[in-house]
């Protein structure tokens, strides 16, 4: 297997009756990375992680996986993904070892292999003490680990992650990021949807928005922030009578208009943390009594907002357009 | 990842259509670790037929004459091979039930995206749910026992009798299979995966006498594999046939038109079922 490009699609269109689900995805996934999906639910990320791990035939557009036709080449495509979507995939009146066996067995893989290999998982994943329970006895973090290890046991070179931590206490899912990051460290290509942006912040290094099953942005975290324009100085004024002398005095440092959004007002600025003594100086000189003043960076939640009018957590609108209706049907097809 | 320290796995490669057994039997496996998971459903898919033996030697056993047997539990030697006939051909509840239930569930999605022979999932359930029916026979012929059922003939009549209707089990959990494959959820399957059972178990001899039947419900009933499966595990059993003289072409060659509706029954549902399974999980 030598290939440069772990995961490629071109144009992507899926349609589900009248329902576009996608509408031309671009997709380049290079060996190595971690390319995070990011959107909101019903942008269409399941969708294409179901296309590409061989669950769906796209309608238009094509996939390559490891080098292999999604749709013309499904076997040798299987052979080199590990999938975890969003609902543990995994037997419940099964034991975790029993589980890992199973799906050991399945890749047709040495049984003396899977049965090492699924120790060592177990170990891994913490989950050795549990593993002859059945795991409908699991609680939901440890059956997300026990479907992610189920995704490891042919030791995948591309691995596919929707949603990995949906539904995670805080805990589990910095314990998750964790597996992740050291997944990533021995070599294998990640793709994950998500629609948290710290999760895509923190293990993507490239990260592609979609929205209504297009893409709308792409590149680094970084690179997206600064799409909507760099930092900002906000102050937060103690009297509403001053809003007036604040909007001035910003406007004085950052040498562009400031907005006003109830007793917050800010405006871009570069430079970095000199800007905060001098807007401090011009509020100052006009008397403005701040309660608050800081210098805010982008998150991605900016950057979504700017780029689709919603922010991630939210529903999507409703589409404007006719013949969409119930796009959103299913969760699972999101 | 430095802590996992064995090989690289090395994947078997062979078409993977020759892996369908291999894979047919893991999924089997897993769905008879579930039947042990479960007791309970075990337990009452036992209880179901041994009360039915208990009603119908009790309730409607005087009731019923056999047609060239006078003796007085004459009803429960004819009824034992019938209640055999009609458990057996309850696995396809099972597997309606179950196939239902898995093509609902995330695991389905993993199955599929696993390089592993398509049919295995529907190969697995039947079998599965056909290997169940051994203990359940095993304990419905303790059952026939109790209340005074016999084999007559040799051991090997009675293997035979066995493993035809093991095969007609594993017959009627393909059409079933099939069924399940169509149901929008687990509960539906639940009713549907029966109704069809009751029609087909009782228009036939497997309670009642053929001629005790109309005229032109005897065609049908003769013409019921079930019929010819009962009969024929009768005869092997060395129990009462109730049959009379005017016999229809089945009820003569009750052991070679089970064995030959059965073998085209599989033929035509697994074909139905692999394509509608590929059908469904690929849209």
């Amino acid at each position: 297997m030598t290939y440069d490009i772990a995961v490629q699609a071109e144009g992507l269109v899926k349609d589900f009756g009248e329902v576009k689900a996608l509408d031309g995805i671009d997709l380049t996934v290079p060996r190595g990375q971690v390319v995070g999906l990011l959107g909101p639910n019903g942008a269409g990320k399941t969708t294409t992680v179901r296309i590409l791990s061989t669950l769906l035939k796209p309608t238009a557009g094509r996939a390559t996986v490891a080098g292999f036709d999604v749709v013309r080449q499904p076997d040798e495509v299987r052979r080199a993904i590990g999938l975890t979507g969003q609902y543990a995939a995994i037997d419940e009146y099964l034991t975790g070892r029993e589980n890992l066996r199973m799906f050991g067995d399945l890749y047709h893989l040495a049984p003396k292999y899977v049965k090492e290999r699924s120790a060592e998982l177990l170990e891994w994943f913490d989950l050795t003490e549990a593993a002859d329970r059945p795991a409908r006895t699991y609680s939901g973090g440890m059956r997300r680990r026990l479907d992610l290890a189920a995704s490891l046991i042919a030791q995948p070179s591309i691995l596919f992650l929707d949603e990995p931590t949906t539904g995670l206490d805080p805990r589990s899912r910095l314990g998750l990021w964790g597996v992740i990051e050291n997944l990533v460290k021995a070599g294998t290509t990640v793709l994950l949807t998500t629609q948290y942006l710290e999760e895509a912040d923190q293990l993507a290094q490239d990260i592609v928005v979609i929205d209504h099953g297009r893409v709308i942005a792409q590149g680094s975290a970084e690179q997206l922030k600064d799409q909507i324009g760099g930092d900002r100085v906000e102050v937060t004024v103690a009297d509403p009578q001053a809003i007036p002398r604040a909007v001035e005095a910003l406007a004085a440092v950052s040498g562009s208009e400031a907005k006003v959004d109830d007793l917050r007002v800010s405006a871009p600025v570069s430079g970095g943390s000199t800007v905060l003594v001098e807007a401090i100086r011009a509020l100052d000189a006009r008397d403005v009594v701040v309660t608050d003043l800081q210098l805010r960076r982008p998150t991605l939640d900016d950057v979504f907002l700017t780029l689709t009018g919603h922010t991630a957590e939210d529903e999507a609108p409703p589409p404007a357009t006719q013949g969409r209706r119930g796009r959103r049907r299913g969760g699972k097809d999101a | 990842m430095s802590t996992l320290t064995t090989a690289t796995p090395v994947a078997m490669s062979r078409p993977l259509w020759g892996w369908t057994i291999h894979d047919g039997l893991v999924v089997a496996r897993r769905n008879l670790i579930q039947t042990v998971r479960v007791p309970e459903l075990l337990f009452f898919s036992i209880v179901q037929p041994v009360i039915f033996v208990l009603l119908f030697a009790y309730v409607f056993g005087g009731a019923i004459p056999i047609p060239g047997d006078t003796a007085s539990d004459a009803y429960r030697q004819y009824l034992m091979p019938g209640i055999f006939g009609q458990t057996v051909a309850f696995a396809a509840a099972s597997s309606t039930v179950g196939l239902a239930e898995d093509m609902h569930k995330g695991l389905i999605d993993r199955f599929r995206s696993l390089p592993m022979a398509p049919p295995a999932v529907l190969i697995g359930r039947t079998l599965a749910d056909a290997a169940r029916q051994v203990l359940v026979l095993f304990v419905l012929t303790l059952t026939g026992f109790l209340v005074g059922w016999r084999i007559n003939n040799g051991l090997l009549d009675a293997i035979y009798a066995y493993a035809l209707l093991l095969l007609f089990a594993y017959t009627v959990a393909w059409i079933g299979a099939w069924i399940g494959l169509y149901m929008p959820n687990p509960e539906t399957a639940n009713t549907a995966g029966l109704v069809w059972l009751f029609p087909m178990t009782f228009l036939s001899n497997a309670f009642v006498p053929l001629a005790s039947l109309p005229t032109w419900l005897q065609y049908i009933a003769a013409w019921n594999p079930i019929s010819a499966l009962v009969l024929a595990t009768r005869e092997l059993f060395g129990n009462p046939t109730g049959m009379g003289g005017d016999d229809f072409w089945p009820l003569q060659h009750p052991q070679f038109y089970t064995v030959a509706s059965c073998v085209v029954l599989i033929a035509i549902f697994s074909t139905l079922s692999v394509r509608r399974y590929r059908r469904t999980t690929s849209r």
